[in-house]
């Protein structure tokens, strides 16, 4: 529609959305509109978030924000263009694709049968499925206090509404590919997703997130996740953009009793990437895994923000976040962990392990926990070393070189998490990747 | 093989080693004792080439070879092997996974062509039984949460593994129980031959008993100060090391 002016951002956005508001006619007075309305105010008053928001003191949106980005752009891609990007050796998997952060139902392709996975356009499905979609879509995403997440929502339109019902089993994993089209312009992206698992369901999804041609891409997304009593959900997040494509996205979960939520994050190039994940434990013998390995070298950013938020007794939350800091690239890891009144007989952990490769490399760390309940075990750590000098020298007396060490014990501390995949074929793509990164083979 | 001349050695300003004189020819067992303190893990760490430690003095010869100037790697390529007195706790890299590497970066060291896994297989079913280490062991993260002996018997494991031209075991003797001390013993023999030899470190006789060494030293203070046969050994175990410090306050 139109390039955003540089000086003015915000104010943009919001002609933008008038603009947007006027090829609707009827559809605006849908009650999804409502909601549309009531973020884009919220957008307006909070503004982007600058480095004096506590939450983004570490990350600076701002150095992003100053390129000028086209946002809502329609793109020819074809699926020739996109395949490139998707995952080796998954020939039966559920395919969702975005270009610029519109669902593409054409170049998307389901396998699994429809009674086990439903996949509608978010819009049309805030209609026909009004009782799965309206309880939850812009419920769990906050957008009173988000400016990202109230922007987001104020343009959703043609979002994704995935839906696996009582008792079902999908096989297949469910990826979603996040495609910008790059290759004329700089280009703003807000894609959408509404992720219900029905009572006793269960499914893995994968995202990624690239983007095609040498301009910058902005991606800011959103994506609610409802798991329903006894359900079980796998998400991996992968991350391998090129070095100006920048990403702030906000997973937002919700978990009922019996539930089992995985969320791994595995970040390995990028420009300024912010990754908000925020689970609540609404319910009681939750378990919920967060896992994230980053591997950074250039000028990378990533930032992992989580929040488990322990409403009910007797759950489980378990976080380990890992961290190999190359070139001048920075990370940032805040975990919060709430446990509340209710929460008693709560088991909460969090690990932040970093190592330094270079001088000019940096991490900020911080885990906060905040508890109510007083029957609770909780711990947290944080380290950030360099690489282990003794068990390098081990290694080099047995007759393995310096580099071939360093790639060793490197590849060891990032294999903890990689380990933990289940998805095989993912897991062997990013052990490729890790091992490309490291420049080596054993 | 060995010849190591007036070496002198410090850490962090501090002077540890101070005038080492010691020869090791092929075929021959040297012990080295003393007490705690006296710098027989600092010798051993500069043979192996530990970067902290700055020779000021001296040098030593392997092989007619500067091993002062090669890296640990190197070392390790020429066949220097230390079996460490603390062995570091590597984890996420399993003892099979890091032998195989080490293996064939040593044989690219020596223009060999790298081992297959069959081959390496092959070799790794023969030494785990000379030394009676556990499968289970070796697919562990390398040292991670083994016992104080599992530690000492995976270092000779991979001595066997490596079939080194100089061994050098640093009190891998201690802690472990008296069928553990035999089977480490009973390796160290079993791999014994003309072309190659081994120095132990060691605070007890007992060791000597199954390793039987062609001398014994004893280091005080960073230096070689009495050397003799391995009735040296006995007469220390009887005697401790009070009559040897009386010595050599006596001959200053
Ligand atoms: N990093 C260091 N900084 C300062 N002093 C050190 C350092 N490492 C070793 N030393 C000192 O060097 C001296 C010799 O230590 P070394 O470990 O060689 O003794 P050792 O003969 O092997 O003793 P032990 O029988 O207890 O194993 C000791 O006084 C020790 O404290
Ligand atoms: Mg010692």
């Amino acid at each position: 529609m139109s390039t955003i002016d540089k000086l003015n951002l915000k104010s943009t956005l919001l002609e933008q959305f008038k603009t947007f508001e006027n090829t609707l006619n009827g559809k605006s007075q849908k009650p999804i509109h409502k909601i549309r309305q009531q973020a884009i105010q919220s957008f307006d008053g909070l503004g982007f978030p600058t480095t004096k928001h506590e939450e983004w003191k570490y990350t600076n949106l701002g150095k992003v924000l100053k390129e000028a980005y086209a946002f809502g752009q329609t793109s020819p891609l074809q699926k020739a263009d996109i395949e490139q990007f998707f995952l080796p050796n998954m020939p039966k998997a559920n395919n969702i694709v975005f270009v610029n952060g519109v669902y593409q139902p054409a170049l998307s392709q389901i396998v699994s049968s429809e009674d086990v996975l439903v996949v509608k356009n978010l819009e049309e499905a805030y209609d026909t499925h009004t009782a799965l979609v309206e309880p939850h879509f812009a419920q769990l995403a906050n957008s009173e206090e988000e400016a990202l997440i109230a922007l987001n929502t104020a343009f959703v339109q043609d979002g994704v509404f995935i839906h696996v019902p009582a008792n079902k089993v999908v096989e297949e994993p469910t990826v979603l590919y996040f495609i910008n089209d790059a290759r004329n312009e700089n280009v703003g992206v807000q894609p959408r997703s509404l992720i219900v698992i029905e009572k006793g369901a269960q499914a893995t999804f994968v995202d990624k997130t690239d983007t095609i041609g040498g301009q910058a891409s902005f991606s800011n997304a959103v994506m609610e996740v409802v798991v329903e009593p006894n359900a079980r959900m796998t998400h991996y997040k992968v991350q391998n953009d090129q070095p100006n494509a920048s990403y702030v996205g906000t997973t937002q979960v919700k978990q009922a009793s019996d539930s089992y939520y995985a969320n791994t994050t595995i970040s390995l190039n990028g420009g300024v990437i912010r990754n908000n994940l925020n689970i609540a434990l609404d319910g009681s013998n939750v378990e919920s895994n967060m896992f994230g390995l980053y591997m950074l070298t250039g000028n990378t950013h990533v930032d992992n923000h989580s929040v488990a938020d322990h409403l009910k007794p007797h759950s489980l939350s378990n976080e380990l976040y890992k961290g190999v800091l190359d070139g001048k690239s920075t990370g940032v890891f805040n975990g919060k962990i709430f446990v509340r009144q209710d929460a008693q007989k709560t088991n909460a952990y969090q690990q932040n392990r970093n190592i330094l490769l270079s001088d000019n490399s940096s991490i900020n760390t911080k885990p906060q926990l905040e508890i109510w309940a007083d029957d609770v075990k909780c711990s947290h750590g944080a380290t950030t070393g360099n690489l282990d000098e003794e068990a390098l020298f081990y290694l080099r007396s047995r007759g393995i070189a310096t580099n071939e060490a360093r790639a060793l014990l490197i590849h060891a501390f990032g294999n903890e998490i990689v380990d933990k995949i289940e998805l095989e074929p993912l897991r062997i793509y990013l052990e490729n990747l890790v091992m490309e990164r490291l420049e080596v083979q054993f | 093989m060995l010849k190591i001349n007036d070496l002198h050695a410090s850490i962090e300003g501090k002077k540890i080693l101070k005038g080492i004189n010691l020869e090791v020819k092929a075929g021959e067992i040297h012990a080295i004792m003393g007490p705690n303190g006296s710098g027989k893990s600092t010798l051993a760490s500069v043979l192996a080439g530990r970067e902290d430690y700055e020779v000021e003095q001296g040098s030593i010869e392997f092989t007619g070879k500067d091993l002062l100037e090669l890296a640990p790697e190197e070392r390790a390529g020429e066949g220097v092997f230390l079996a460490f007195q603390y062995p570091v706790e590597i984890p996420g890299v399993t003892t099979i996974n890091f032998l195989k590497t080490a293996t064939n970066e040593i044989r690219k060291y020596r223009g060999e062509e790298p081992l297959d896994a069959v081959q390496f297989l092959k070799r790794m079913k023969e030494k785990t039984s000379l030394v009676n280490i556990s499968q289970d062991l070796l697919k562990r993260s390398l040292n991670e949460g083994f016992s104080g002996g599992e530690k000492k018997r995976n270092e000779v494991f991979q001595m066997a593994m490596l079939e080194p031209k100089l061994a050098i075991l640093d009190e891998t003797d201690s802690g472990l129980d008296i069928d553990a001390l035999r089977i480490v013993a009973e390796g160290v023999n079993q791999l014994k031959s003309s072309e190659n030899a081994t120095i132990v470190v060691t605070h007890y006789q007992r060791l000597l008993e199954y390793i039987v060494p062609d001398f014994v030293h004893v280091l005080f203070d960073g230096r070689i100060v009495k050397s003799g046969t391995k009735d040296l050994a006995l007469e220390l175990e009887a005697k401790g090391y009070d009559w040897i410090k009386e010595e050599v306050a006596a001959a200053q």
